[in-house]
């Protein structure tokens, strides 16, 4: 029998490794993210939160410009692709998980597998040709659709995994006392699934969130603020990720800057919406 | 003597060569048995007898099984319970049942536990549902242990409490059958008596059929009993012809413990 205290010691050891790996997986995150803060930094300013981007020569001019608009189309498009693909990819994988002797069910895992393999540029044709073609114009909305078929996938999987992680007891335990499936579905299982449904929603939007090739035939892209309201979802949009790239490929030296300036907002997003998502699994515990 | 009979022969369950196929396996096979109205029955036998399979297939618990299936007929009221027209559902708000192991419902408080199969079909009259709450609980022995924090999660007793929470949940939407699944296995001698004396209390108004391991609750409780071995129906009869004089020598056997 090996002693008390060499197990101790290899506990330790075993310990000592993992956060050794932890700490060689972070430090990459942290080069990434302190560079593109340092890079960043001094463009962000008032005006990067209120003014619209403009044509370059505002920049080169010293005249105040910013992404007031790539930052409101961003939510516009990511906030369409939410609604959207929340009830449509919940449905989903309640479907996967609670009807697997429906028809539809396998029906569903093979197109569910087959948009989830596509690529990103695909699902923006996809969005090109469902929205776009029909209506005539770049939009918001056409975003929205596109990140949505990002979304959508990921969080069907993750609701279908979450729901097959309670027990089967529980729903016969519902059925037992008389209720009818759908109810037993919606007040018993996917509230005891909150949390792995919460975090599926939040992957899917962190991927959503800074996916740019969907977004270049349908939100395409504006340098401006739409001039109506409306313009928002029926017009071209900016956004960031799109943005970002068109900054970076841009031969201006101040957009270089807005471009980095960008990218924080973009890390900031993702990252406050897991920080924040974590709250609120912690609070309704 | 004479209401006596009649009452006897009131028929509330019946099934005739009833079948639950796993696959292509019979869990229990040809069962023809009559359960009599507000009469307590019980379902003895060896582990993986079919005991549990049998009594899921008279609410239908099986539909959600992957791979089962039910042949032969079962009747409540001589109504097929398995008539593709009807919704299970219905059966199911007739027929409860408390599992073998406790379900609470694990994001729901003990009190909405012990009331979900009334507030979730839209039931809100708060008095009405207190009322429900406090009687259910104290049918099933839980009452004094937690009237003081009914707002607690019913995933944070333990595990005798929680199957007396299940067994408050199912009779607070009052079945008119009770399917009890070994209700006491996993509870103390004092539960265990005081769930005993709720069974004498409910068949008043209520059919109940009780699986257990227990030969004396058996004979305790019920009026009837079953003797299933190895997915048959050996025997079945009124419950003190079973445990003093039984037809069949299998019977006997394992009522004086020679095997099982
Ligand atoms: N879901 C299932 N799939 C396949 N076979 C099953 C399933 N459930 C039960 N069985 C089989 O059916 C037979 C009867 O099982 P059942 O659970 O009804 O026994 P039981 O009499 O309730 O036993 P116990 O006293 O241990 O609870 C057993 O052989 C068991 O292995
Ligand atoms: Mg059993």
């Amino acid at each position: 029998m090996r002693s008390l205290r060499s197990r101790y010691l290899r506990g330790n050891l075993v310990l000592g490794f993992v956060i050794l790996n932890t700490i060689v997986v972070l430090i990459p995150l942290f080069i990434i993210i302190a560079y593109v803060v340092v890079q960043g930094f001094n463009y962000i300013s008032i005006d990067f939160f209120t003014k619209e981007l403009g044509s370059p020569a505002r920049g080169m001019l010293g005249e105040p410009t910013g992404l007031v608009h790539t930052i409101i189309g961003t939510a516009v498009v990511d906030l369409i692709a939410i609604i959207i693909s929340i009830p449509f990819g919940v449905g989903a994988g309640v479907m996967l998980s609670e009807y697997p002797d429906h028809w539809a069910n396998p029906v569903l895992r093979v197109l569910n597998d087959t948009l989830n393999g596509m690529p990103a540029v695909l699902k923006g044709l996809l969005a090109w040709f469902l929205v776009v073609k029909p209506m005539g114009s770049f939009s918001g909305l056409s975003g929205g659709v596109a990140l949505a078929f990002v979304m959508f996938p990921i969080i069907a999987r993750a609701t279908e995994s979450a729901l097959m992680n309670i027990p089967w007891s529980i729903r016969e335990a519902g059925l037992a006392i008389g209720l009818p499936r759908w109810r037993v579905i919606l007040s018993t299982i996917i509230p005891a699934a909150k949390t792995g449904l919460v975090t599926g929603f939040l992957i899917a939007f962190a991927r959503a969130a800074g996916e740019a090739a969907p977004l270049v035939f349908t939100s395409f892209g504006n340098n401006y603020m739409p001039v109506k309201f409306m313009g928002w979802i029926f017009g071209p949009v900016d956004t960031l990720p799109m943005r970002l790239y068109s900054l970076a490929i841009s031969p201006y030296e101040h957009w270089h800057g807005l471009g980095w300036a960008a990218a924080i907002v973009l890390l900031s997003v993702i990252i406050a919406s897991f920080v924040i998502a974590r709250f609120v699994i912690r609070d309704k515990k | 003597m004479t209401t006596e009979k009649i009452n006897e022969q009131k028929i509330r369950l019946q099934t005739k060569d009833l079948t639950v196929w796993y696959g292509q396996t019979p869990g229990v096979k040809d069962i023809s048995l009559d359960i009599y109205d507000k009469k307590v029955t019980a379902f003895i036998g060896p582990s993986g007898c079919g005991k549990t399979t049998f009594l899921r297939a008279l609410n239908r618990m099986h539909d959600l099984t992957r791979g089962a299936r039910v042949t032969g007929k079962a009747l409540i009221d001589g109504q097929d319970i398995y008539d593709p027209k009807l919704d299970p559902v219905i059966i199911r708000r007739k027929i409860g049942m408390v599992f073998q192991k406790p379900t609470p419902f694990p994001t729901m408080s003990i009190y909405d536990n012990v009331v979900a199969g009334l507030k979730l079909v839209g039931i809100r009259d708060r008095k009405l549902l207190d009322e429900v709450c406090e009687r259910s609980l104290k049918q099933a022995a839980l009452w004094e242990e937690v009237k003081d924090r009914l707002k607690s999660p019913g995933g944070s007793l333990s595990g005798g409490q929680q199957q007396r929470l299940s067994i408050a949940r199912a009779l607070a939407v009052e079945p008119e059958v009770l399917l009890m699944d070994e209700p006491t296995s996993s509870l103390d001698p004092q539960s265990t008596t005081r769930i005993e004396e709720l069974i004498g209390e409910l068949k008043e108004q209520v059919t109940i059929i009780i699986v257990t391991h227990n030969m004396q609750q058996a004979s305790r409780v019920s009026d009837y009993t079953a003797f299933f071995y190895i997915g048959d129906l050996i025997e079945f009869d009124k419950t003190t012809k079973i445990f003093t004089n039984p037809d069949q020598k299998r019977t006997e056997e394992y009522i004086t413990g020679q095997f099982g």
